[in-house]
């Protein structure tokens, strides 16, 4: 901008008239639309507004011109710019615009290339399998109960009715700890965890008690020493068959589909009288195999019908060793292989891939089954 | 126990229409076990025949020796057939196929021209008949007429029903057992071959049977002699009494043997045999003697002990009482005089001696589960009958000793088996599902008295009647219902911290692994544990799986270690794993071999909170741990870049997510633990409390376990960690604009960057809010001997901005703490 000068021209300058703007206007109006890169139109905006630009140039000639001439062009010459100055807004949008889906277009890269850089862990699957089964009892109501795992030898054995010279300790090969007489094992069976709850809970009871076992097995396909088990206990008034055969099936809907259920088949435990196997209908087949050659199924062995675990009611002794009076109480309790109930339910065929940690394994479960 | 079914079709009558596999699932139904349904000779259709040779031509024109046979078949002319097998006679009686039959295999006989003759049939072999493995000639058989049915004779054809008996009932490890589960099952009678005596001669009025006696009648509380004389000991055993011991599972041996082993098989009474030449005086039972030994017939000589119950003459044990005979007394095959002994002993130490001598014989397995009271003169005298119908000799009596029996009857309440099952089952059904068992039963008001019969010494309370009474019901009948639980507290706390540390380490790319908790000496000294390290005092077990890892792991650590080494063996570089579970020490006063004279509380009632705390005092500390190790890369490499190592730093981070999941805040200082780097290890510390390790492993530790040198791993306790949980408060936090301050401080290189930080952080009070290391330098722009430590501190007032002037003092305050506590210098 010149200074304000207090002289003027008599003269009124040719580049002030309106013929004179128009021109620079659609010359500066072509030059932007004709720009195809920002570089290009910040050529034009130097050209066209900017300080040695005609129309900058013709501004100046404002200040000479008589009073009365001042306002129409400067005027003019203000519209002339705003017009210019919107064209090179919008163009300027456009190219930016433009450019920016260039470069987008420019960053593509192919995307098939990740293979998995961090991968997610995984917890194994008879842990997840123990909580998904606890979690079915604990909507009911139920507590989880844990003992340990090196456990007095009357708690695994004498109080549930298993005396030292019972048959039934010969079906179980147990591990002593120290010596054959410390009274003291690894427990072979979760069985002593129902005995501490009830000689540590309040009657009545409802508790689930997911746990590590052992017995002297070596490993193979189908046996491991070390192994997990899952146990349910019920203690209270007037509790019967039909509510353990209820619960069981309950447990059956929840882990393989609603509608599967259990049956029991008679047997001997020495700490429920009466006892029971429990078998589970085949949750693939629904029994649809039994008798069909043509659709065998391998999960049952297109029997229909699954070994699953162990159950009965408390047997009265048993309650009477935990101080809970038969007359008053009564209870059922069960019992299940979770490494058995993996391999079933997931097609695991071999003991040594849940026992070897192998990481590929593991993996395929990841957080939760 | 093998049951042939037509074994059992003889003693009940099942309905012919009920296949084998018919009767299995009934008896499945009762709650037997039926773990097979074998078939003999499946696959063989059409007659097999008894034949007897009546003449053989021997024809030597060919390579071998080839005989031409003509056999007698009962109807019609004799067929001729050709048999390559030399182990007969003319007038031997033989198994024929005649043409038209297959043999199991698909093998079809028929008339065929060879060796010069047309040859009418095959004399078979027990292989060829799909009965076993013996090729080494045809079968002969002991008796048998010409056309009887071959299939037959040998017991072809019949199914054997194989089944799991549980050991409360040992009375069906008998046909007499099975049979009248059946016939419960069928409704069907049965004729107790257990409750029939068997005719027997008049005793021999010449010579006295041999006499009998018992020393400890509270374990053998009857034994019964029978004695024979003159028996003919090359007498064979009838072939349909083999081919039942052979479907049932037994060898064949003699017929004193075999008639002892099918008496057995068919009521359930073990029997002994004694050659009464080898036996001097009176037969007895009495507790044995500690300095005695005795051979048993399995060749071995065993020590006895005085808790061992024997059979004995004047001159010393005879044979362990119903487990195992002796072989000085053995019958043999000249054995002409013999003595039998039925008894009754008690199971609880039939069971004893059994375990003592490991020793499970047919015997001791059904002593053990408890024989009839009652069964043994009525067994003895089937057994007696027997032999002297196909042996021989002169019966000479029984003698016998037998203490009082006092029958318990149990009072049960009429209604129990209806409380139990939870459903309707009236009085009347209770009262004839326990006669149908075979007990007596009066009702009386509101009980029953039951009187369990002999054979059932498994029923002595009144739940094993409502077992007896819901398994004839059919447990099937009972509806399902569901018990009304009163509301639960859900997990608790700790169960909740492991199921957050699960999801944790998994998040973090963990794997989890479950290790078996036996470890070996070696793995502690592969921990670099000192000698009196508390990690070496851990329980022992006295029959480990491997002497080679007797101990319970006092480190989950060495598991995590060797299973980290799996997959690097198995191909995998880059390893993340991790285990939770417990680890096991001693506590003081405990040894190794534990106690030696442990409570064993009576469990007729509730253990006395004393009694319950003398067991708990016999374990061990079992708390729970959670271990990880990091081998290679913790990123791996890849077109996006290089990677990066698993270094010390990684152990520690994951510590502290795992600490800070568990709703608790641990601090690290510098620590020392065998199995780690000494310079790269951090104590994880809570409220002055060690909770853990983490850090790079030492490298003797890797290289012991065979895993990548460097790999970094931490161990926690989470029984510790829990105790420090805490429910999170909320925060009060400002919104106040933030100024942010950088400082580097110049420290001896010895100064811990975390004790500085905490310097700072307490000079700087409320205004500090956040402390962090950003930058470590070490190098000419600072002293030899010296780093410099740089921080980012984030200012912020309480609802207000910070005044230029407090920016300032502040600073000046946090420079002039660590200069006074650290020696510190601004860089």
């Amino acid at each position: 901008m010149s200074a304000p000068n207090k002289s003027f021209d008599p003269k009124s300058p040719a580049s002030l008239n309106a013929e004179a703007v128009t021109g620079m206007v659609d010359s500066a109006l072509v030059a932007i639309a004709s720009a195809t890169t920002l570089e290009e139109l910040k050529e034009v905006r130097l050209a066209h507004v900017g300080d040695r630009s005609p129309l900058s140039l013709a501004n100046r000639e404002i200040g000479s011109l008589p009073p009365a001439a001042k306002a129409e062009a400067g005027q003019r010459v203000g519209t002339a710019r705003g017009t210019i100055k919107q064209a090179l807004d919008d163009r300027t949008a456009a190219l930016e615009g433009e450019r920016d889906s260039r470069v987008l277009l420019e960053e593509t890269v192919d995307v098939t290339m990740l293979s998995r850089r961090r991968r997610l862990g995984s917890r194994h699957p008879l842990t997840t399998l123990m909580e998904r089964m606890s979690d079915v009892f604990i909507a009911m109501g139920y507590e989880i109960a844990e003992g340990p795992e090196i456990e007095a030898e009357w708690l695994n054995f004498d109080s549930l009715n298993i005396a030292p010279d019972h048959p039934a300790r010969t079906m179980q090969d147990t591990f002593y700890v120290g010596s054959p007489e410390s009274g003291v094992v690894l427990r072979t069976q979760t069985s002593p965890i129902q005995m501490r709850a009830m000689l540590t809970r309040e009657l009545p009871i409802y508790v689930v008690a997911p746990g590590r076992v052992f017995r002297t097995d070596e490993l193979d396909a189908t046996h491991t020493p070390v192994f997990h088990q899952i146990e349910g206990l019920a203690v209270d008034k007037g509790i019967t068959m039909g509510h353990l055969k209820g619960t069981l099936d309950h447990l059956a809907s929840a882990m393989f589909g609603v509608g599967i259920v259990t049956r029991l088949r008679p047997s001997y435990f020495p700490f429920t009288e009466p006892s029971a196997e429990v078998d589970l209908q085949c949750f693939v087949c629904r029994g649809e195999s039994i008798g069909d050659p043509e659709r065998p199924c391998r999960t049952c062995g297109s029997e229909g019908w699954i070994e699953w675990g162990g159950c009965g009611m408390v047997n009265p002794r048993v309650l009477r060793a935990a101080g809970v009076d038969p007359d008053v109480y009564s209870g059922f309790a069960f019992g299940m292989g979770v490494e058995r109930t993996l391999m079933f339910r997931h097609g695991v065929t071999d003991m040594h891939d849940m026992v070897e940690g192998d990481v590929r394994f593991t993996e395929a479960f990841g957080l939760e089954v | 126990m093998r049951v042939p079914v037509s074994w059992l079709r003889e003693l009940i009558d099942i309905p012919e229409s009920e296949s084998a596999r018919d009767i299995g699932e009934r008896l499945v139904r009762c709650g037997f076990e039926v773990e097979g349904v074998e078939e003999s000779g499946a696959g063989l259709s059409g007659p097999l025949l008894v034949g007897r040779v009546i003449s053989i031509e021997e024809l030597t024109d060919f390579k071998k020796p080839i005989r031409w046979c003509q056999v007698d078949v009962g109807d019609g002319a004799p067929l001729g057939v050709i048999c390559g097998a030399r182990n007969f006679a003319a007038g031997d009686l033989v198994v024929v196929a005649p043409p038209g039959t297959t043999l199991p295999g698909g093998f079809h006989i028929t008339a065929r021209e060879t060796y010069g003759h047309t040859s009418n049939g095959m004399i078979c072999s027990e292989r060829e008949l799909g009965l076993g493995d013996n090729h080494d000639g045809i079968i002969v058989l002991a008796e048998g007429s010409p056309g009887d049915d071959g299939a037959k004779v040998m017991g072809i054809g019949d199914a054997v029903l194989d089944i799991a008996v549980t050991p409360d009932r040992g009375y069906a490890l008998s046909m007499r057992g099975i049979a009248r589960e059946a016939s419960i099952a069928y409704g069907v009678d049965l004729v107790d071959p257990g409750l029939t005596l068997a005719d027997l001669p008049a005793p021999d009025a010449q010579r006295q049977p041999h006499e009998s006696g018992s020393d400890a009648l509270d374990a053998c509380a009857l034994l019964t002699l029978r004695t024979i004389r003159g028996f003919d000991p090359s007498a064979p055993t009838p072939g349909w009494m083999k081919s039942r011991l052979t479907a049932a599972g037994m060898r064949p041996v003699s017929l004193a043997v075999d008639v002892t082993n099918y008496v057995m098989l068919e009521v359930g009474q073990p029997l002994h045999a004694f050659d009464e030449t080898k036996v001097a005086g009176p037969v007895r039972a009495g507790w044995a003697r500690p300095t005695e030994t005795l051979e048993t017939l399995d060749h071995v000589v065993r020590a006895l002990h005085e808790e061992d119950l024997v059979i004995r003459d004047d001159r010393g044990p005879l044979g362990l009482a119903g487990t195992m005979g002796g072989r000085h007394s053995e019958i043999d095959d000249s054995t002409t005089d013999i003595v039998l002994e039925a008894a009754w002993f008690d199971p609880r130490v039939v069971g004893r001696m059994a375990r003592r001598h490991k020793l499970s014989s047919e015997a001791s397995r059904r002593f053990e589960r408890g024989v009839d009271r009652t069964l043994a003169p009525y067994a003895s005298a089937r057994a007696a009958s027997l032999l002297l119908e196909f042996g021989g000799g002169v019966y000479s009596g029984m003698t016998a000793v037998e203490a009082a029996w006092d029958r318990p009857v149990i009072e049960m309440a009429a209604d129990l088996a209806q409380r139990t099952a939870g459903c309707e089952i009236p009085v009347s059904e209770s009262i004839e599902a326990l006669t149908r068992a075979g007990c007596e039963v009066v009702s009386d008001g509101d009980l029953l008295r039951v009187l369990p019969p002999s054979w059932r010494p498994d029923l002595s309370d009144p739940a094993d009647c409502v077992e007896e009474v819901l398994r004839l019901h059919g447990f099937e009948r009972i509806p399902a219902r569901l018990p009304m639980a009163p509301p639960g507290y859900g997990r608790t706390p700790i169960q909740r911290l492991r199921r957050v540390v699960g999801m944790t380490m998994a998040a973090m790319g963990s794997v989890e692994v479950l290790n078996y908790p036996f470890v070996s000496l070696g793995d502690h000294d592969a921990l670099r544990l000192p000698l009196g390290d508390l990690r070496r005092r851990t329980p022992r077990l006295a029959n480990p799986l491997s002497e080679e890892a007797p101990f319970m792991r006092s480190s989950l650590l060495p598991g995590v270690l060797a299973a980290a080494r799996r997959n690097r063996g198995r191909g995998l570089e880059d390893i993340a794993i991790w285990e939770l579970g417990r680890v096991f020490f001693l506590k003081d006063g405990q040894s190794a071999e534990g106690s030696d004279d442990p409570i064993r509380p009576s469990v007729e009632h509730r253990p006395s909170d004393e009694d319950f705390a003398a067991l708990e005092a016999l374990l061990p500390d079992q708390p729970q741990h959670l271990a990880a190790v990091w081998c290679g890369h913790i990123e791996p490499s890849g077109w996006w870049g290089p990677g990066r190592q698993a270094e010390w730093s990684d152990a520690v981070d994951a510590a502290f997510r795992v600490i800070g999941a568990a709703g608790a805040e641990a601090t690290v200082v510098p620590g020392v633990d065998p199995a780690f780097h000494p310079g790269r290890t951090g104590q994880l510390v809570i409220a002055e409390t060690v909770i853990g390790h983490a850090g790079e492993l030492h490298p003797a530790t890797c290289a012991h376990f065979g895993i990548a040198p460097r790999s970094v791993a931490f161990e926690i306790d989470l029984d510790a960690l829990a105790t420090f949980a805490s429910a999170p408060v909320a925060p009060v936090f400002s919104t106040a604009p933030v100024a942010k301050e950088d400082l580097a401080l110049v420290v001896l290189a010895n100064v811990a960057a975390a004790d500085v930080a905490a310097t700072l952080q307490a000079a700087g009070g409320d205004l500090v809010e956040d402390v962090r290391l950003f930058d470590v330098y070490e190098g000419p722009q600072v002293p030899a001997g010296y780093r410099s430590l740089a921080f980012a501190l984030r200012l912020r007032a309480h609802g207000r901005t910070l005044t230029p002037e407090e920016i300032v003092g502040v600073r000046a305050a946090v420079i002039a703490a660590a200069e006074a506590a650290h020696g510190a210098t601004l860089r």
